[in-house]
């Protein structure tokens, strides 16, 4: 009975699930593994610089391709570094496999060298994990584990593997049959999808909310949002996770909702009177304060997950399915039963008043470049091009979920959930990766990029073109905007003192550096980037003081909306700075 | 500022589980993390083939979180199915406890007395302690422990309950 070793057995079954990358970083631990993917050739192997950068990268080619990442760090530190990734990819639900190494079995719980407990660590920031303890479980597990990271609702798989079950041999004709012992909801009950179609259908004012979840279903979902959109004529918001499915040059596009969301979409979420949230999961950013979230809706929710339901805020039809798959029945059942689009004229004239207020509007200047405008001038230049968009955590990632427009599915990468500074660069490497032919632009933040800012070498090994657009403003902006909205402008540690200068080090690292403080020379400056081919450090210096609105102040409910820095106060209640 | 407290239920879960390593601390950690509270917890392999176990869990909280609770017991993996005997209707529970008094002479007969009345047994004696194997409700026990505190006790080992639906339903 031929036999073959751990190592040979987890490659042969990455293979076999179709793995084509994997982001790691080598380590006493992994050895085995390493020299068995050395000796193999259908699976590219990419170094990073550190660990988090594997598991961020493995999500930003997961969101970019809808595939599961793969990630493959050593015991201890190596997983350790990684578990920011993993929590990442577990609030978001992105589907990633993590391989770690572990320490020998006959040493586990002796505080080995480089031991951690990589499985308790990583219980409750992943879907799911295992620790291997048997060669001849490992084909068994490793099939299991993609199968759980994708189906359902996506999310990390960490498999722990000690070094000598990496060694150790096991028969490999064996075919084990896979374990099924686990359910997944699909289609949706009918009698709740006509309940939910004759709500939509009897609407005066309907709205779409949709999430990260359309994302996950598959292109498909995002086809039939648009079809039922088109067939119900209501409006439609999205999450900061579902930017894309619904195109913004949409009709019905009211822009994103939630805490930094435009004054349209979180104004009809609170006068609609039937709420569809499709994949989404009323998350605090999106409701504000509860008791004040659309009080007078009849809300509807498709969720995947059956503990999305009611979890934040009560639904009066929760509908447990895939999205795609019940919005697909949605629209099967109003074509069926001739439901007519209703006119919804007054529902659209109010949505008009509120859409007048152009909230999104801000000072305009010839001396400095407004770091909105920006981002506008970015998207003006790219918006042929379908590009990828990744973002770090703060000012910048919401300016950018404002200002640049997205018409397709898996093209924009953020940190929504944790909320993790350091993601956009590992993760537009990694989605380069799985789109070689792609422009991929993280628009980041000076303090945000020097999260994980070793990464530059990685996309220099592997001549990844993307482009990093850092807006400069020499502030943790985020930070500085709460401490002005908080605490009487209190700027604790929100300063980025000593900053690098970004042109030399994108040299540096073998990278092209370009800056730009000068509007009237902006549009040229990102041409220059575009044309260059090959990875661009692009340092914005943007007006320093500017702060992100519209914004729903900590507390308050979507109709308390800041528009503009006029109406902050400086203070607020205990209550309100005890949210986050 | 206050932090606010809700009123809670008491409820008692049944969860079918794989009986594999890890399978406690997940569900044991899950209730931690999302900060659900655990009055007590019992578990133990319940198949012929040593493949699956059965938890009873009673805890406590407001009904949307009760709700919340059998959701995230539902979504971890090795978790088969979630019951709500509280909910499911007419049901038994049942816990056992171990209970050392010590003590001579007039407060010796007083505890043997009470333990008669609450049918516990005597499963240890020497001349001056008692080991006595009571079983039921926990109302029941934490009478009798109560009582036993007048007498001399001086420990007592509780299972935490197990439960199952009265009739001839499952759980």
């Amino acid at each position: 009975m031929p036999e073959k070793s751990g190592a040979e057995i987890l490659i042969d079954i990455l293979v076999e699930q179709g793995v084509d990358t994997v982001f790691g970083y080598p380590g006493g631990a992994v050895l085995p593994i390493y020299d068995a993917l050395f000796q193999q050739k259908k699976i590219k192997h990419v170094l990073v610089r550190h660990e988090a950068g594997a598991a961020h990268a493995a999500e930003g080619y997961a969101r970019a391709t809808g595939k599961p990442g793969v990630v493959l760090v050593t015991s201890g530190p190596g997983a350790t570094n990684a578990v920011t990734g993993i929590a990442d990819a577990f609030m978001d639900s992105i589907p990633l496999i993590v391989l770690t190494g572990q320490v020998a079995t006959n040493l586990i719980g002796s505080d080995a060298f480089q031991e951690a407990d990589t499985v308790g660590i990583t219980r409750h920031c992943s879907k799911h994990n295992y620790l291997v303890k048997d060669p001849a479980e490992l084909a068994t597990i490793v099939r299991e584990a993609f199968s759980i990271a994708t189906k359902g609702r996506p999310g990390p798989v960490v498999i722990d593997i000690p070094k000598n079950v990496q060694v150790a041999t096991a028969s490999t004709d064996v075919k084990r049959p896979a374990r099924t012992r686990f359910t997944y909801a699909g289609e949706a009950d009918y009698a709740e999808i006509n309940r939910a179609v004759e709500l939509i259908a009897n609407a005066k004012a309907p709205i779409l909310y949709t999430g990260g979840g359309i994302i996950n279903s598959g292109p498909a979902a995002s086809e039939a949002l648009r079809e039922l959109a088109e067939l119900t004529g209501a409006p439609v918001t999205s999450t900061l996770m579902g930017l894309g499915a619904y195109p913004a040059s949409g009709d019905a596009w009211l822009g994103m909702l939630g805490m930094h969301g435009t004054y349209e979409a979180n104004m009809a979420m609170n006068q609609c009177d039937v709420m569809v949230c499709l994949g989404a999961r009323f998350d605090d950013r999106v409701t504000g304060r509860l008791d004040a979230f659309s009080p007078d809706s009849v809300k509807i929710h498709v969720d995947i997950d059956r503990s999305s339901m009611n979890k934040t805020v009560r639904v009066d039809l929760p509908i447990v399915a895939d999205v795609g798959t019940a919005m697909r029945q949605m629209i099967d059942v109003w074509k069926g039963r001739k439901y007519k689009k209703q006119s919804l004229e007054d529902w659209w004239a109010r949505i008009a008043g509120w859409r007048a207020v152009d909230c999104l509007s801000y000072p305009g200047s010839t001396q400095e470049i407004m770091p909105q405008y920006a981002i506008e001038r970015l998207f003006e230049a790219t918006k042929d091009k379908s590009p990828i968009i990744s973002t770090e955590v703060g000012q910048h990632q919401m300016w950018a979920a404002q200002h640049f427009h997205f018409d397709a599915p898996n093209k924009w990468l953020t940190s929504g959930g944790l909320g993790t500074m350091g993601y956009g660069l590992p993760a537009a490497i990694g989605a380069q990766l799985g789109n070689p032919n792609a422009l991929v632009i993280d628009i980041a933040g000076e303090a945000s990029i020097q999260m994980n800012i070793q990464e530059m070498a990685t996309a220099t090994q592997y001549r990844l073109p993307v482009k990093v657009f850092i807006l400069n403003n020499e502030w943790m902006g985020m930070v500085r905007q709460w401490q002005e909205l908080t605490y009487e402008s209190r700027y604790s540690e929100s300063y980025s003192d000593s900053l690098p200068d970004f042109v030399a080090l994108a040299e540096a690292y073998g990278w092209k550096g370009i800056r730009c403080d000068d509007p009237a020379k902006l549009d040229d400056a990102i041409a220059e980037m575009l044309a260059y081919d090959g990875p661009v450090m692009f340092d914005c210096r943007v007006h320093k003081t500017s702060n992100c609105f519209p914004m729903i102040p900590s507390g308050a409910a979507h109709t308390d909306m800041i528009l503009n820095a006029d109406q902050v106060s400086g203070t607020m209640d205990d209550e309100a700075k005890a949210l986050v | 500022m206050q932090i606010k407290q809700e009123l809670t239920e008491r409820h008692v879960l049944t969860l079918t589980v794989d009986n594999e390593a890890g399978t406690l601390a997940r569900i044991a950690g899950m209730f931690t993390s999302r900060g659900y509270n655990i009055d007590s917890l019992t578990v133990a392999d319940i198949s012929e083939d040593h493949t699956t176990s059965r938890i009873t869990i009673v805890t406590k909280g407001p009904p949307p979180v009760i709700d919340q609770i059998i959701a995230q017991c539902e979504r971890l993996i090795p978790v088969h199915k979630v019951t709500d005997l509280t909910e499911a209707g007419p049901h038994v529970e049942r816990e056992l406890a171990l209970v050392k008094v010590n003590g001579t002479g007039d407060q010796r007969v007083e505890a043997m007395r009470l333990a008669d009345i609450y049918r516990a047994r005597v499963i240890d004696a020497t001349v001056n302690s008692f080991i006595f194997e009571i079983t039921g409700g926990p109302d029941k026990i934490d009478t009798f422990v109560t009582l036993m505190r007048e007498v001399g006790l001086v420990e007592v080992g509780r299972t935490g309950i197990v439960g199952l639906m009265r009739g001839a339903g499952v759980s």
